[in-house]
Parts: structure tokens; sequence; C-alpha cells
């Protein structure tokens, strides 16, 4: 296909902006320049450059007048993107409450006591989903409930962050053979917590799963003085399996979590 | 730099209305129809949503914004049918929402707050800055943009709350009593910005305010008891009211000829 290209008579009458120019032959040299590159060069040369001089003069002082906008602490912004402003006073709370509770484990260094992380160590991370999926919480939830990224990515996200700043600070109590005795109770929480919180809002989910575990597991344990058979390797299984139910459930309700009902 | 304009936005539509609801009904509570049989064809323009407490405004623009089901009824949104397994997110791009309650993060500044929404509508990184200061300088923050949310005035809050739904250049924007703690001027301000938006947009606007409706809306939604009223220009509604209804405008006074003398029958005021 063999293009024409308009003169260069036209092209510089065209860019003096004489009126005398049949309207379909401005129309096609418009429709023209907005594809061909030689030609707009050569529209660039044709002109006096008055016109383009007086526009740069009008818009330079508002140019001047407008703040420029580039990101303004892309750190900060970065890290918005996992953990939102409502999260961190509760992540803070959480860490203070792991290294607490590890370094009382590490000074009754008796057997026989039960291990203060293997207690607090699966509802920890309960608290923290619960703050970054909370309408009591979070003040921006119903904004952010109607944006594209609301939804399961965005929990997940939120709970990826908050499991990553609880496990090593767990962690710093050591990595032995009972690690896997309260990592895998942690997880189980979290993704059931994740689970139900489709069917009946993430906090209340939450809430109930903490008074759950308080009643049944941490009541009987002060009480007894005994850690329960639940957190023995014994129970190892039966954790794994909610891991995996509660991720399952998850993945299949996924459409539950883009609506305000998760938000409760 | 320009703004490149992707074949999206060039792309003819292929629906009539950018809001079609059919026989809506939406849920609040387990019992409570809030929105009850409702048909509704809305499309470019400022739609007013007028109607007296608990009509079901906010259910409805809730449902709107898809962060509600329907509990039955079509409702086509910019021609996809929301409430089935569609993709929200294609469709939520390209909604701009204010809700009534409107929070925000304290220790932002209005630019990073509203950078942050941006970030949630999955806007293309490049675009977001030029987009951000777009959005603020439409509604008058331009010289506020570095300050922090908790120093600003309520009508400032308000005005970044508007700025964050228009940040994406939504076709369908749901603004929920945005003139709430806005001063006289700013309200004849935000009147501007609605014409302007309701030009290439599908703008949809709950008010109390019978004044903002008449000066800014083309298209007057009135809706009581979950129930569509009355759909018309503002025109219309001011002719159905006669000297013997209640009210200081002839807006007014329609509004009180079909919703009759609100409140007095149920011994409120």
């Amino acid at each position: 296909m063999t293009v024409e290209h308009p003169s260069g008579r036209l092209v510089e009458r065209y860019a003096r902006g004489d009126a005398d120019i049949p309207a379909d032959e401005v129309w096609a040299v418009e429709s023209h320049l907005e594809k061909c590159a030689p030609c707009r060069a050569r529209l660039a040369d044709a002109g006096d450059g008055a016109l383009v001089d007086a526009v740069w003069t009008d818009l330079a002082p508002m140019l001047d007048g407008v703040p420029q906008m580039p990101y303004r602490r892309p750190r900060v912004r970065r890290f918005h993107a996992w953990v939102t402003p409502s999260m961190v006073p509760w992540l803070i709370m959480m860490l203070v409450v792991a290294v607490v509770a590890v370094v009382f484990d590490h000074i009754a260094a008796d057997p026989d006591q039960v291990s203060l992380v293997l207690l607090v160590a699966p509802v920890l991370p309960v608290l923290g989903v619960a703050a970054s999926w909370s309408r009591g919480l979070d003040p921006t939830y119903e904004m952010s409930a109607a944006t594209p990224r609301a939804g399961l990515p965005l929990l997940l996200r939120r709970t990826l962050a908050v499991l990553l700043a609880v496990i090593p600070a767990l962690l710093v109590a050591g990595w032995d053979a009972s690690t896997a005795l309260w990592l895998l109770p942690c997880l189980a929480f979290t993704t059931t917590t994740l689970a139900l919180g489709g069917l009946v809002g993430v906090t209340r989910a939450a809430v109930a799963l903490v008074v759950v575990w308080a009643a049944v597991i941490v009541a009987p344990t002060v009480a007894l003085n005994r850690t329960p058979l639940a957190l023995h390797a014994g129970g190892l299984p039966v954790w794994g399996a909610l891991v995996a139910l509660g991720l399952v459930v998850v993945v299949v309700r996924k459409g539950a979590y883009t609506h305000l009902g998760a938000h409760r | 730099m320009t703004r490149v304009v992707s074949a999206a936005e060039t792309a003819p539509t292929t629906y009539s209305h950018e809001i079609r609801a059919t026989g809506l009904k939406v849920r609040v509570g387990l019992r409570k129809m809030a929105v009850d049989g409702l048909d509704l064809s809305l499309g470019t323009g400022v739609h007013g949503l007028l109607g007296p407490n608990g009509a079901g405004k906010t259910t409805l623009i809730r449902a709107l914004a898809t962060v509600l089901r329907p509990a039955e009824g079509r409702l086509e949104l910019l021609g996809s049918s929301v409430g089935g397994r569609v993709d929200l997110r294609a469709l939520r791009r390209r909604i701009g929402y204010l809700p009534q309650e409107f929070g925000y993060y304290k220790r932002f500044t209005v630019r990073e707050f509203v950078e942050y929404m941006a970030w949630l509508k999955e806007m293309p990184k490049r675009d977001v800055p030029a987009a951000v200061q777009r959005a603020v300088e439409r509604v008058g923050l331009a010289d506020r943009a570095d300050h922090r949310m908790k120093t600003l005035s309520g009508g400032m809050v308000r005005r970044a709350g508007i700025a964050q739904a228009i940040v994406n250049d939504p076709r369908v924007l749901l603004l929920d009593e945005p003139t709430a703690g806005l001063d006289p001027a700013q309200r004849l301000r935000f009147r501007e910005l609605l014409q302007e938006l309701g030009t290439d947009s599908c703008v949809v606007v709950s008010t109390h305010l019978v004044e903002d409706v008449a000066a800014a809306c083309t298209d007057v939604v009135l809706f009581a008891d979950g129930k569509l009223v009355f759909q018309g220009t503002p025109d219309r509604l001011a002719a159905e009211g006669g000297s013997e209804h209640v009210g200081d405008s002839p807006i007014e006074r329609g509004y009180s000829a079909l919703l009759g003398t609100p409140g007095k029958e149920q011994g409120q005021w």
C-alpha cells in the first residue's frame, strides 16, 4: 500500500494555521500526521515556532505553580502494600508477646513446666489477621472492600505479613524437634480463621477461635500444669489436617472475601 | 508527558446504560430487604438519589459498588452482570466509590492516601503520580497535598475522599452523602465538579440536600422503602408539587407530593 504524504507547501500552510485550507484537506492532513512520524518531523520544521512558543509562555508559569508529584517515600509505600497502618500496633504487640513468651521459656528451664510459646503461638497470628480485615480496626475497610485488589489475594498477602513477623520472633527460641509442635497449630489456627472468616466474618472468627483456645486448651493447662494431649507429637497429624482443610475451604470460597460480609 | 489513551478507552460501549437493575433485592441483616424489587436504568450523567432516612439509599449504593451481593434480581454494571461468578476485579477498576462512613489513616498525607487507594485500584504504576496529582487538583487540595490527613478539616477530608473516588477516572462513580461537612462555597465548587464528571461518566450521588439535586443533577431518583418512587429530571419533580404541598422550593414541594408529608403520619418530625 502506498501512502500519500501531504506536500511540503500544504504542511507549511497547516503549520501557519491558514484558514483557507478546505476542511476535508485539514482533516486528511491531521489524520495522516497522527500516523506518520516523518511528516510530524516536517511539521515541526515547517512552523516558525511562534504558536508553540505562545502556548509555552502561557503554560510555563502555571507549571511552576503546580507542585509536581514524584512518589514519596517509596519504601513506605511498598511496606503498606503488605501491612496497613492499622495493623502496625497489633504487629508490635504480637512481637512483644512472642519475645516475652520465648524469654519466659528460657528462664524457666524446668522440663516439667508447660511451654508458654506452645500456649500463645497458635493465637498470636489470629489477632494480626483479624486486625488486617476488621471493620472496627481498619477505618478504610469499606473503601478498600470496593477496590479490585480486595479479596483473597490481599487478605493472604496481609496474613503472610503477619506470619512473617510472628514466626521468626518465635523461632528465636530455637529450631529443634519441638518447633513443629507450635508451628503447625499456629498455621492451623491461621487458616481456620481465614476459612471461618469467609462464612461469618474474619473478626468474629478470630474472636471465637481465641475464646475456644483459651477455654479448651489454656485454662485446663494452667489448672493442671500439664501439657495437653493436643500439643503432644501425637496431635501433629490432626493439626496438619486442619491446615489443609482450612486452605481448601479458603480457596473454594474465595469469592466471599470480595464482599463486606468478610469484614464483620 | 501526555497520557496514553488505551484501546479499551476508545472502544465503543456495548451496553445501553452504565447501571441496569431489574427486580433487584438486597438484604440487610437476616430478614430486612433494604432494596426491594428495584427496576432502574442509569446512563451517563449525574443522578441524584433522594429519599428519607432508612429508605435504603446506602444499601443500594453498596450493592452498586459490588460490596453487597444482590439477594435476588439482576444487576448489570457496564454491561456485565454482577452476582454471578463474574470477574469483579475488571469491573471494579472502572468504579469509584465514596462510602458514607468514610475512614482514613491519620498519618497518611493526602497524596499518600490517594496513592494508596490508586494502588488498591490496580492502576498502572507509571500513571499513578499524574492521576493522583490530577485528582487532588480537581478537588482543590493541591496546596494541602503533603499535609497529613489528621491536620485537615472535615470538609477537606471529604474532598480527599472524593479525590480517591475519582483517581481512576471511573465510568461509574458512586458518592454516598459527599456534601456532608462541606461549606457553601465548597458545595458550589463540588456541584461544578459533579457536572464536569457527569459529562462522560455515570455519577450517582446520594444526598439529603434537595438544593444539591436541583443545581447539579441531570436526573433525580426518588427512593423510599426500598422501592423506586420517581425517576426523571429535576424539572419534572418540581412539576409534581403544588402550592398545597410542604416545602420551600418547587423541588421540595415535588418531593413531599410524591412521598406524602414525610414522617408526619408516623408521629415523627
